[in-house]
């Protein structure tokens, strides 16, 4: 019964954006004024209903309902209550719902809440959102039903697959979801903006918040997702140039582009056309990783559906959305005006700097994650990985580190380095660059074996960290508005994760021995020692355990457990790494498989100051939402002001009509 | 440093971006080609050897009967063969899960002199995750027992 009210209520919900797109579009028309005010509550309706789908999804991934066969391929009655939950998008079909109801549910709060844009704008974007969630409608209820029921109930359930029975599942799919989606958003407002003709400041103010929240979620979802890789796959390593990353890197990159040229057209009114642009490529590169990863195009964990009539609905999908928002770009360009001008040496010229150098890591991470599809499709197989993307992607990178330095300490429009600004901007950036270049030196001298990017990486870590807090030299730190304190966390965390990523592969130490009980290894600065190993079991899996006792620099040993665990439903095997973390790194230990000679394998890394990586992603995620918090709180300010001024007329008109 | 005329910023801009990307095409154009892990089955790694020392994969069968542990307990040595040709390959770590011998693997490594040294070897996790590679390795195998036995 649940089911079929679910894909009943997906359907209605499906109609209502139909609607949406209809009376959004005649609304625009002269002719159709008076159904623009049936687009707001259509757009709200819309979210309720699709939210009631996800619900009943849900409630038959709890309740174990067998008899639906999405349910019954993924879920198992046996497996514990997070996983139940979790695992209603830890598949193709649920995690579509899960995308058209997150898309959905902002499409309503738009339309909910915001009242700065001119209504025409808003009108436009609500119809443009109601296009875009078409598509995915469509691709759900005509390719992916999830509520599809089985002829016969199954017996039980085929269950999870164990890499995923994870609480990661539970946070990183729904956080990048929200921060892919939320980008469906921005690409709606710049696909309104155009057809209204209407780019400038208040399209920036409105599009800012959601470009922001998109951004934040996106930056959570890869930093939990890194880490998750981190100690789940018992490699050590935190990020492996995979596609499926790629896929969610690249529309961080457009997002972090976006957000900078957003804040330039908001205060200055300037890139106007740059900005709309990044706004189609940002929620583009949303949708070239959904196609990525949902096709079946590339073989991970993370394709659940290998169906190429699937991949070729993502890419038709595409091509209409990408092709007509570019096709629109392209007709309406040239009625967008020209901006505000700016000197080379200004605000607008660092941020400009910023924006290239990152569509140029953009453009190489693209190029890198497409090539083995093209050479495969012409018949040879590639594989494309850390040795051309660290360096090559550094070639943009750095230099764009170095300009986020300097850019804060500018003025908007123009500024200059020497007279009376060298004792504002050159003297303390001069300062900080000394710092890195003395890093450098001393890298270079005292451990000259250390590879030249880690080695830059610390080099650039150091005369950031500092320099990210320089906006706030001679300010009233009580008065500094959030959105400047956002910016300086942001830019502190961009210095921190590069300490940490430099740090862990310039001083990693990895240990691999074959080991009997009561054996010990030194591993950097720990000596660790097996104390045993024996069986364990959870609620669906068994694993065997070894007991390990690490001490640091001789100090009182910690134990550690790393495990080799077996599921069951479905059968399969995986690695449980263990973890001790200390303020100035972390041990990292998996156990292996026994030898012949009744040894077993057991690998150990000491990471110094790895942890820094994921606390780097989680101070840049803190930033964005202070400077979101900022800017929301403005808006509010701002609203009850004009709402205390309107009132006030209002009544003094009243007062004058009484007289 | 002076502001530039209004009408020339925007190509300004428009030009830096240009050069940009089109310099980012080139740089990733010249790096894949050198960078590029190329994949080869035995038959073409024995044919076309690689530079020495070049990254390429390697896949095939693991060979019946040819896995041998080193003495230090975490080396291990096994031949991959396709049928037509026998690569002896060398790994030193924690070998995945599923790696057995008659099963398929692909191993990321070089060469060195006339062995195959891993740094990883991927192998099928479950039935949900095969390596790319290893899927048409599979069907390749399919069809030549397919015909050995007609």
């Amino acid at each position: 019964m649940i089911a079929e009210l679910g894909l009943a209520v997906l359907w209605m919900a499906a109609a209502l954006a139909v609607l949406q797109l209809v009376a959004g579009v005649l609304a625009l028309r002269p002719e159709g004024r008076q159904i623009a005010g049936l687009v707001r509550p259509v757009a709200v309706m819309q979210g309720v209903l699709v939210a009631a789908a996800l619900a009943a999804l849900i409630t038959l991934f709890l309740t174990t309902d067998l008899s639906v066969k999405l349910v019954a391929e993924n879920s198992h009655s046996m497996k514990p209550f997070i996983f139940k939950l979790a695992g209603t998008w830890g598949n193709h079909e649920g995690s579509m719902l899960l995308w058209v109801t997150i898309m959905a549910v902002a499409g309503g709060f738009v339309a909910l809440i915001e009242k700065r844009l001119p209504e025409n704008t808003l009108i436009a974007t609500l119809a443009g959102q109601s296009f875009v969630s078409l598509g995915f409608y469509a691709f759900l209820l005509l390719s992916s039903n999830p509520f599809q029921r089985l002829p016969e109930p199954a017996p039980e359930g085929a269950g999870l697959n164990p890499l995923l029975q994870d609480i990661g599942l539970a946070f990183h799919p729904p956080t990048l979801y929200v921060g892919y989606v939320g980008l469906s958003i921005a690409f709606s407002f710049a696909v309104g903006a155009l057809v209204t003709r209407d780019v400038g400041p208040a399209f920036a103010r409105a599009m800012r918040p959601w470009v922001l929240g998109a951004w934040i979620f996106l930056t959570l979802g890869i930093t939990a997702g890194s880490y998750w890789a981190y100690y789940t796959l018992g490699w050590g390593g935190w990020w492996f140039w995979d596609p499926v990353e790629n896929a969610s890197l690249m529309p961080w990159l457009a997002a972090t582009a976006l957000l900078h040229s957003c804040s330039v057209l908001a205060s200055r009114n300037a890139l106007k056309a740059w900005t709309v642009m990044l706004g189609v490529i940002a929620f583009s590169m949303s949708m070239v990783g959904t196609f990525l990863v949902r096709s079946g195009i590339l073989t991970s964990v993370h394709a659940f559906a290998v169906d190429p009539e699937r991949g070729s609905f993502i890419l038709a999908l595409l091509a209409i959305y990408i092709g007509g928002a570019l096709t629109l770009f392209g007709l309406r360009a040239s009625t967008v005006t020209e901006g505000a001008r700016f000197s080379f040496v200004s605000r607008e010229a660092s941020l400009v700097f910023n924006n290239v150098m990152l569509c140029g890591i953009l453009g190489i991470v693209l190029v890198g994650t497409l090539y083995p599809l093209l050479t495969e499709a012409m018949g040879v197989k590639v594989s494309v990985g850390p040795p051309y993307f660290n360096p090559v992607s550094a070639v943009f990178a750095i230099p764009m580190m170095l300009v986020m330095g300097v850019g804060p300490l500018l003025r908007w429009r123009q500024d200059s380095l020497d007279g009376k600004r060298a004792g504002r901007v050159t003297l303390p950036v001069g300062v900080c660059a000394l710092l890195s270049a003395a890093v450098l030196l001393g890298v270079e001298l005292m451990a000259p074996q250390i590879k030249l990017l880690p080695a830059l990486g610390l080099a650039i870590a150091a005369g950031l960290a500092p320099a990210s807090f320089l906006p706030l030299r001679g300010r009233n730190l009580r008065r500094t508005p959030l959105a400047t304190w956002g910016m300086v966390f942001g830019h502190f965390g961009i210095a921190v994760a590069l300490f940490g990523m430099a740090s862990e592969s310039a001083f990693s130490t990895e240990r691999l021995a074959a080991m009997r009980p009561g054996d010990t290894q030194q591993v950097g600065p720990y000596t660790v020692k097996l104390e045993g190993i024996g069986p364990v079991a959870g609620p669906n899996w068994t694993a065997l355990e070894a007991t390990v006792s690490a001490s640091y620099a001789g100090a009182a040993p910690a134990i550690l457990h790393p495990q080799a665990r077996t599921f069951s439903n479905p059968p399969g095997n995986r690695t449980e790494s263990a973890l001790k973390t200390r303020w100035n790194g972390q041990l990292y230990a998996v156990l292996g498989e026994e030898g012949e000679d009744s040894r077993w394998q057991m690998r150990f890394w000491w990471k110094p100051f790895v942890p820094m990586i994921w606390y780097g992603g989680a101070l840049i995620a803190f930033g964005g939402l202070l400077a979101l918090l900022g800017r929301v709180a403005a808006d509010v300010r701002r609203l009850v002001a004009t709402g205390k001024i309107a009132y006030r007329r209002s009544r003094k008109a009243q007062l004058g009509v009484g007289q | 440093m002076s502001a530039i005329k209004a009408k020339h910023q925007r190509l300004v801009l428009l030009v830096i971006a240009l050069i940009a990307l089109i310099g980012a095409g080139l740089l990733a154009a010249w790096a894949l080609k050198n960078q590029a892990a190329y994949f080869y089955v035995p038959s073409d790694l024995v044919a076309h050897p690689p530079e020495a020392g070049r990254a390429v994969r390697l896949g095939g069968m693991v060979e019946k009967g040819s896995i041998s542990h080193a003495a230090d307990g975490v080396t291990v040595n096994f031949v991959v063969g396709d049928g037509k040709a026998r690569v002896p390959v060398r790994f030193t770590g924690i070998t995945p899960d599923l790696f057995v011998e008659g099963s398929g693997v692909v191993a990321e490594g070089r060469m060195e002199g006339q062995t195959f040294v891993a740094d990883n070897l991927l192998a099928k996790h479950d039935e949900k995750y095969v390596p790319r590679e290893m899927k048409d390795m599979t069907a390749q195998q399919a069809k030549q027992v397919v015909a050995e036995t007609k």
